[in-house]
């Protein structure tokens, strides 16, 4: 695993996600969402699940990137600013980072290299798809579909 | 220095910290969506990342967790956003300290 492909990713990712939580304009931040999305597609590559790195890429950016634009285009309003900012959440996601960091590294069974894996094919993934987690994906097409037809009563106009 | 387990989850917990200051420091409906989709996208490097590093002989149970919850997150993604467009049609705005009709 090459470290500066980690860094250079990390730094592209963390970037995208800092942006898109503290910029003003709505449409500024959800550009730099999708940027941040790309930065974890690259991880995903960086750790062999290239199936998944694609698949966040279509989902996270073709998807819900381009609802999250659509959403600012049906609700923008001239008057009314998007500055309003709470510094106590700061202090939460600080504290929460915190948290989390000292855990990881209190823990020295984490701080292993990578081991040598063979490939993960996507013949390997519709096989596993198909046969051990065939409930698995029956219960999100039937979940994916609630959730459309959900969306779709909800933004329907009250004749 | 090849990059070890700790700093991917290092990576992970920041974008988690990330998404969790967007989603409670913003008051705008739509940041708060935008929040709870980076805290997905984080617990799903996570996922990947233990997959990487686990034992050996691999399954691919870290992979297909992260893909469907990949799908989750999309269909919550849609019904947030039609609840914040069915929001705004009632009470032109998308302040979330302006809707507190709910409050005591």
């Amino acid at each position: 695993m090459n470290t500066a492909a980690f860094i250079v990713i990390a730094i592209l990712t963390l970037a995208g996600a800092l942006a898109a939580a503290s910029l003003k304009k709505l449409i500024h931040a959800a550009l730099c969402l999708v940027a941040a999305f790309i930065g974890i597609a690259a991880f995903f590559f960086l750790l062999g699940a290239e199936f998944v790195g694609l698949v966040q890429i279509f989902v996270y950016v073709g998807a819900v990137a381009v609802l999250i634009v659509f959403t600012i285009l049906l609700t923008h309003r001239e008057d009314e600013s998007t500055a309003g900012f709470n510094w106590t959440g700061v202090i939460i996601a600080l504290a929460v980072f915190g948290g989390l960091t000292w855990t990881i590294l209190q823990t020295p069974a984490l701080s292993i290299t990578p081991p040598p894996i063979e490939a993960l094919t996507v013949k390997r993934i519709g096989e596993v798809l198909m046969t051990d987690y065939v409930w698995p994906l029956q219960c999100v097409g039937l979940l994916l579909t609630a959730a459309l037809i959900g969306g779709l009563i909800l933004v329907k106009e009250d004749r | 220095m090849t990059p070890t387990l700790q700093t991917f989850l290092i990576v992970s917990a920041a974008l988690f910290s990330i998404g969790l200051l967007a989603a409670l420091s913003r008051q705008h409906a739509i940041f708060v969506l935008i929040g709870i989709e980076m805290m997905l996208a984080a617990a799903n490097l996570n996922f990947i990342a233990f997959w990487r590093f686990g034992s050996q002989p691999q399954s691919p149970t870290g992979v297909m967790v992260a893909i469907f919850s990949i799908a989750i997150a999309a269909a919550e993604a849609a019904v947030g956003l039609a609840l914040v467009i069915a929001v705004y049609r009632h009470y032109r705005t998308t302040n979330v300290t302006k809707l507190d009709q709910l409050k005591g």
